[in-house]
């Protein structure tokens, strides 16, 4: 064999084992229990863990539009940075991403950028507003290939366009996202609807609100036989129903976020819209249901749903308070502390849920292969027992709306690598220059 | 204690200090020079980012009796009608030298927002924040609750308080559970259930949706405003349906208890949640509330202020 690369000596495999890698080019082009021939360039992983490249399949990059808040290029170092190596972006920008100009624009971005692929999202329908369908077949034709379509933000409430939208994307395999909220139910709505929203004042999301619409488009997705993909499901009737779902064979997937597996509408008391966020954080029960469908596969992926939103958009009372926090620097030390510590879910399950199911569901073939010889070189190094300390001062987003300033999270991620690219370096993301 | 932003801050001794104090505060109202020296060379903002008169006035005027120099800063025609942001006005007072700001805001948490920000260093008093709390109106339904019922306690142990109308939206609702309970008494809420939170299980009071079983007991009866823009919103099918299951009328305050009394935050929608004769009758306290208003709004002021005895207990 030629010099190789790189090698990542010593780590341990999603599935327990120990192996060295090695990298040449683009791909992976050994992993053997010790690799014999030469390299340019070692990494020692000793109990480290090596995972798939992290997929996200919902990533809210502002760009076009919102460049103050995120760019392609800011998201795409963050996103090395937590050890992802794609990114889905959401469609919700300025102008939105429902013509092929808007989706070859971004995908052309993220090239540019060169950290991670971007794969752009396409509206469902024009403008999000719910009414006539956008030019799916031009974004699912265009260099962006596009084949995810979701209105993100908004829901695809007419169940006339659902239907018709789930029927028209099967020509391509493509798949709906459902940002599942009824939109005449959440009218003004803050927070989730309970206890705490009686107390606080502030006006309630009823979890019935998101439940009514996955139960709908199930039966939708059932009856034109199409795929559905659920956004950022939070409740544990949600849960039930996917469950339902996929017992009968409906086509459906979802999704979990970070911070639906950990943080709860307590937090609202503060008043802080940090911890605004749409879907709105639910209960302890919610939670614990979550991170059990996660856990059995009920829920099969985790998506961080990354929303930037500038200081002052958070800076102010919460009802004038935008939705949305940032997630992709720490989405994976959250399913760390949430369902590995605490016994739920292997590494091997993680890689799962945040690298090749992810892919799959995106159709992003060059994504979320297994960590073996002839893959693409897209791998995450993970120091699971070294903690760190969240600095919103420090996050490589463009906004620092974490609602994780200051804590202690565990699992740090040490390297990423994108195809062959070293993104992230012993923890700090590579300059532009080197990518 | 430095804010008043909530009655869940206030142990049940600071309510009771509140209301001593006001009491004290009260006999000041009540002389032919009403002025304390207490407060001068002190400066309060009263910050009204939503409409109110009834009480900027009522701060205002307890401002003025303690001395006090008092600058209004109302919404209209002002900075926050502008779309100045809640940061750059509360840092704009800061660098006036407000020793307070007392603030209205239609937002839900807006008092708290500026007590926890490091965007001004006074004190915070909540003059109403969205739908959330309204403790000071609070406080004045109870020092007149006690005045009237309370027997020379210091609390309202053993009386029953029923608060009939919008409790989902109503801030008074809110602060008025909270501190009733607190000091003893047993509150009933009466609403349809459209106008009650999903999550009231969880507050100290019990719930009914029939006024007339609710009436003959309770020892005061207190009645929320019914906001118009309720009536569009599918809350109850129309105005007269409300009035007759919900308004009080002669014919439910004839069923009161003797000596029960009637009350109302403010301001009436006469002949919807109450009839004119109930707000004209001898059980109505009404107006009664708005001059204790003054007095309880002294007691705070004074209390946050100087510093005094409100500082044990509290957060």
């Amino acid at each position: 064999m030629d010099t190789v690369d790189l090698v990542i000596k010593g780590g341990t495999l999603a599935d327990g084992t120990q192996a060295d890698i090695a990298i040449m080019g683009q791909h992976i082009v050994d992993v053997s229990q010790s690799f014999k021939g030469e390299t340019k360039q070692t990494i020692d992983a000793k109990g480290s863990v090596i995972l798939p490249g992290l997929v996200d399949l919902h990533t809210h990059l502002r760009e076009p539009g919102r460049e103050d808040a995120e760019t392609v290029l800011s998201g795409s170092r963050a996103g090395a940075k937590g050890g992802f190596t794609a990114l889905s972006a959401m469609a919700n920008t300025s102008p939105v991403a429902d013509t092929a100009g808007v989706v070859e624009q971004v995908y052309r971005l993220g090239q540019e950028a060169g950290y991670l692929d971007v794969f752009p999202i396409g509206a469902v329908t024009q403008g999000l507003r719910g009414e006539a369908l956008s030019e799916i077949g031009a974004m699912a034709d265009s260099v962006a290939r596009v084949r995810v379509f979701s209105d993100d933000g908004h829901c695809v409430s007419d169940p006339l366009v659902m239907r018709r939208a789930l029927e028209y994307i099967k020509k391509f395999n493509g798949v709906v996202a459902q940002h599942a909220q009824d939109p005449r139910m959440t009218v003004g709505s803050q927070m989730n609807e309970g206890e705490v929203s009686a107390r606080l004042g502030l006006k309630g999301w009823p979890a019935v609100a998101e439940e009514a619409i996955i139960a709908r488009d199930v039966l939708l997705a059932d009856h034109v036989k199409s795929r559905l993909h659920i956004c950022h499901l939070t409740t544990a009737g949600g849960v039930e129903i996917i469950r339902w779902a996929k017992a009968r064979g409906i086509n459906v997937t979802a999704e979990v976020t970070p911070h639906h597996l950990l943080l709860t509408d307590d937090l609202a008391s503060s008043y802080d819209p940090v911890y605004k966020v749409n879907p709105p954080l639910r209960t302890e029960s919610d939670v614990h249901a979550l991170r059990e469908a996660l856990a059995d596969g009920t829920i099969d992926i985790v998506a961080t749903d990354h929303a930037p939103h500038p200081l002052e958009s958070k800076e102010c009372e919460w009802q004038e308070a935008a939705f949305g926090m940032l997630g992709l620097e720490t989405a994976l030390s959250i399913v760390q502390k949430t369902m590995v510590d605490s016994g739920l879910m292997s590494w091997e399950l993680v890689a799962e849920r945040m690298s090749h199911a992810p892919a799959r569901i995106g159709g992003y073939e060059e994504q979320g292969q297994k960590i073996s010889k002839g893959s693409f070189a897209n791998v995450v190094v993970i120091n699971p027992t070294k903690s760190w300390r969240v600095d919103r001062d420090l996050v490589l987003s463009n906004s620092s709306n974490t609602p994780y300033h200051g804590h202690d999270l565990p699992g740090f991620v040490e390297h990423t690598f994108f195809k062959g690219k070293h993104t992230l370096i012993n923890g700090s993301v590579a300059g532009k220059e080197a990518i | 204690m430095r804010h008043l932003l909530s009655i869940a801050d206030l142990t049940k001794l600071d309510a009771i200090s509140i209301l001593d104090t006001a009491h004290e505060l009260a006999r000041v109202s009540d002389g032919a020079v009403k002025k304390l020296p207490t407060l001068r060379g002190r400066t309060i903002v009263n910050l009204f980012a939503e409409d109110s008169t009834r009480t900027r006035i009522s701060f205002e005027a307890a401002a003025k009796r303690l001395s006090a120099d008092v600058i209004n800063f109302s919404a209209k025609g002002s900075s926050v009608s502008k779309g100045e942001s809640l940061k750059d006005t509360a840092m704009t007072l800061q660098a006036m030298g407000a020793d307070a700001v007392v603030i209205r805001h239609s937002a839900s948490g807006a008092a708290q927002r500026l007590a926890d920000s490091q965007w001004m260093s006074g004190s915070v008093v909540n003059a109403g924040d969205g739908t959330h709390e309204h403790p000071s109106q609070a406080l004045l339904d109870a020092f007149t609750i006690r005045k009237h019922l309370g027997l020379g306690k210091s609390d309202l142990e053993g009386l029953t308080v029923a608060i009939v109308g919008d409790v989902l939206h109503s801030r008074v609702a809110r602060s008025n559970v909270l501190l009733l309970s607190k000091l003893g008494a047993k509150v009933t809420l009466v609403a349809p259930p459209t106008l009650l939170p999903v999550g009231v299980e969880s507050w100290p009071a019990t719930v009914s949706y029939d006024f007339d079983s609710v009436i003959p007991h309770v020892d005061v009866v207190m009645m929320l405003r019914v906001q118009q823009e309720r009536m569009t919103d599918l809350y109850f099918p129309n105005s007269r349906e409300y009035s007759r299951y919900f308004g009080l009328n002669s014919d439910r305050m004839n069923s009161m208890k003797s000596g029960a009394i009637v009350m109302h935050p403010g301001p009436m929608n006469r002949g919807l949640e109450i009839s004119a004769e109930v707000a004209d009758s001898a059980r109505s306290v009404i107006t009664e509330q708005v001059t204790n208003g003054v007095s309880v709004r002294m007691a705070i002021l004074y209390l946050l202020l100087t510093g005094s005895s409100l500082e044990a207990g509290s957060n």
